[in-house]
């Protein structure tokens, strides 16, 4: 008898057995002539939304479609900070959607993904920020999401191995958000296609789309490197390729594409438990639970598709953060990576209908998406499967032409 | 390290120097444009997975604007030139259509 589902039972019996019961968590698919609903993009964003389509509204004859692997984009190299925290009403509702449905994300798809909810300070460090974050605690409140703006004093209790007297931005304060933080990018992409997957959903590796074709205005056929595949309704969840993929179907979108750095340390052993931000010095960190500090700072100037950022911008960071935590200035660095990020001019997300029928789009998540996976992916499964969502409803793309901004850009310096 | 020559003093500075500016060859929408050329020139970007055209200034150096060619798949460089300029010069887009025979952007062709 195979092993399925995960639990403490199933543990101790293949342990007791040398653990030869496991099954593969996902079953390898080659692709059928036809689906109802493609997606493009095995990433977070567009796994969650093939997730909730079956689940939510029984639309189960579905392919995800990856060129490279499963979770190789931006949700496996982002450093997974989880907050809802924004500004704007349309962001604390689709952000809180999402960080709730993270508090029980593990039982729901019988994986494990590690959701901390360790706490998510972001520091004011100027006069600016502190009237920012006490706007955002008020507008929080009202929301419905519960952040307060903390003391100096507490800051230090939070996390001893702060300075806080600067030298060059002394700690005034910061905004606090005691069920946000992080959870694990690899085992959330995994845990939705694992249940993807038991759906009877096929989730196709290493198949990249070369040309989208459409009739009379509607989406047919996407041309991929396995081949034609005919469907109805198609999904384009790329990020970073998000304007590539929107000129194969015949549109443009409001997008850059960036690089946006990280890096780890070397572990060492427990200093910090809550996760810091430090926007006007443009450096956040955190500890994994191997006991290396995660690291992250902003993006680069120039339009990039390499997945390779400049070295200033990590220096900057890096600098930044030896001012505002002393003892991390002679720990080594492990590795240093980048993802191709998704720029919106307010730097809030589109979630929207095209100028073609039958496709959607799922991008602009830029440099903060991680933490907004399975509520984006819920909104995005009601828009396609109903034609529309209250959550998605402020994301269309026609906003940028009707004036109606979702202005991010002030309230998160750095949007992680 | 991006690295660009500087068309109008001559330096080559590399990116600690240098200020990005977006997109080049963006052209304006006019009084009377309608809403969604308002929305291309403000919004619309073209992104492309290729050979690109922006603005640079030399901020930290002579302080001037200019434009520059660039590959954002390879970064490869394919040359820098003035401001005062509609459309890449003939030498640039020579220098692009070398490496990727057919390539054609927008008008330009
Ligand atoms: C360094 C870094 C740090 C970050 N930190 C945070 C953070 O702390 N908190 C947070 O909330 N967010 C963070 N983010 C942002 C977050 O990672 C992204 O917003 C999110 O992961 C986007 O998920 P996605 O599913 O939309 O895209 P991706 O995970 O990038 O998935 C898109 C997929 O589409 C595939 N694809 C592209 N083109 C094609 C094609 N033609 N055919 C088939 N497949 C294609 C790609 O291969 C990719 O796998 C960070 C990002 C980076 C780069
Ligand atoms: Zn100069």
């Amino acid at each position: 008898m195979s092993t399925r589902r995960y639990s403490a039972f199933a543990l101790a019996r293949e342990a007791l057995r040398d653990h030869l019961g496991w099954q593969r968590a996902w079953a390898k698919a080659s692709p059928k002539p036809r689906y109802d609903v493609i997606i493009v993009g095995a990433g977070g964003h567009g796994l969650a939304t093939a997730y909730y389509l079956g689940k939510n509204f029984g639309i189960r004859n579905v392919a995800v479609l990856e060129k490279g692997w499963l979770g190789g984009g931006n949700t496996g190299r982002n450093t997974t900070i989880i907050r809802s925290n924004y500004l704007q009403d349309p962001s604390a509702a689709i952000y809180e959607k999402s960080r709730a449905l993270y508090e029980t994300l593990s039982q729901e798809l019988n994986y494990n993904v590690m959701f901390s909810p360790r706490g998510v300070m972001m520091l004011a460090q100027t006069e600016h920020e502190v009237r920012g974050y006490k706007r955002t605690a008020h507008a929080n409140s009202i929301q419905g999401v519960t952040t307060e703006f903390i003391s100096p004093e507490r800051v230090k209790e939070l996390v001893p191995i702060i300075e806080l007297k600067g030298p060059r931005y002394p700690v005034l304060g910061a905004l606090w958000q005691a069920r946000g933080g992080t959870a694990r990018h690899d085992a959330v992409a995994w845990g939705y296609a694992r249940a993807c997957s038991d759906m009877g959903m096929d989730i196709i590796q290493n198949c990249e789309v070369t040309g989208i074709r459409s009739e009379g205005g509607q989406v047919t056929v996407v041309e991929t490197s396995k081949g034609e595949i005919g469907c109805g309704k198609l999904g384009l969840v790329v990020a970073g390729h998000s304007g590539v993929l929107a000129q194969k179907a015949g549109f443009r979108l409001p997008i850059e594409s960036l690089a946006l750095q990280a890096l780890v340390s070397e572990p060492i052993k427990p200093c910090m438990d809550v996760v810091v931000m430090a926007n006007t010095v443009h450096g956040y960190m955190s500890q994994s639970d191997k006991g290396e500090m995660v690291i992250g700072g902003g993006t680069d100037a120039f339009n990039n598709y390499t997945q390779r950022g400049s070295f200033h911008h990590i220096e900057e960071t890096v600098r930044a953060l030896v001012e505002t935590f002393p003892m991390i200035s002679r720990l080594k660095m492990l590795r240093q990576w980048g993802g191709i990020v998704d720029m919106t001019g307010d730097r809030s997300p589109i979630i929207s209908k095209t100028p073609v029928d039958g496709i959607f789009v799922n991008c602009g998540w830029g440099t903060g998406g991680f933490k907004a996976i399975p509520g984006s992916g819920w909104a995005m499964a009601e828009l396609m499967a109903k034609g529309h969502s209250p959550l998605s409803a402020a994301f269309g793309m026609e906003r940028f032409r009707e004036g109606r901004f979702i202005d991010e850009s002030v309230a998160a310096g750095v949007a992680h | 390290m991006l690295i660009l020559t500087c068309p109008c003093c001559g330096v080559t500075a590399d990116e600690t120097e240098l200020a990005g500016g977006g997109e080049a060859h963006v052209r304006r929408a006019g009084p009377g444009a309608s809403e969604s050329e308002v929305e291309d020139y403000l919004f619309m970007r073209e992104n492309p997975r290729g050979p690109h055209f922006e603005r640079w200034r030399h901020a930290y150096g002579c302080g001037k604007w200019f434009l520059a060619a660039r590959d954002t798949a390879t970064l490869e460089v394919f040359g820098t030139y003035p401001a005062q300029t509609t459309e890449p010069p003939e030498h640039i887009r020579a220098a692009i259509t070398e490496r990727h025979p057919g390539w054609r952007w927008r008008d330009f062709s």
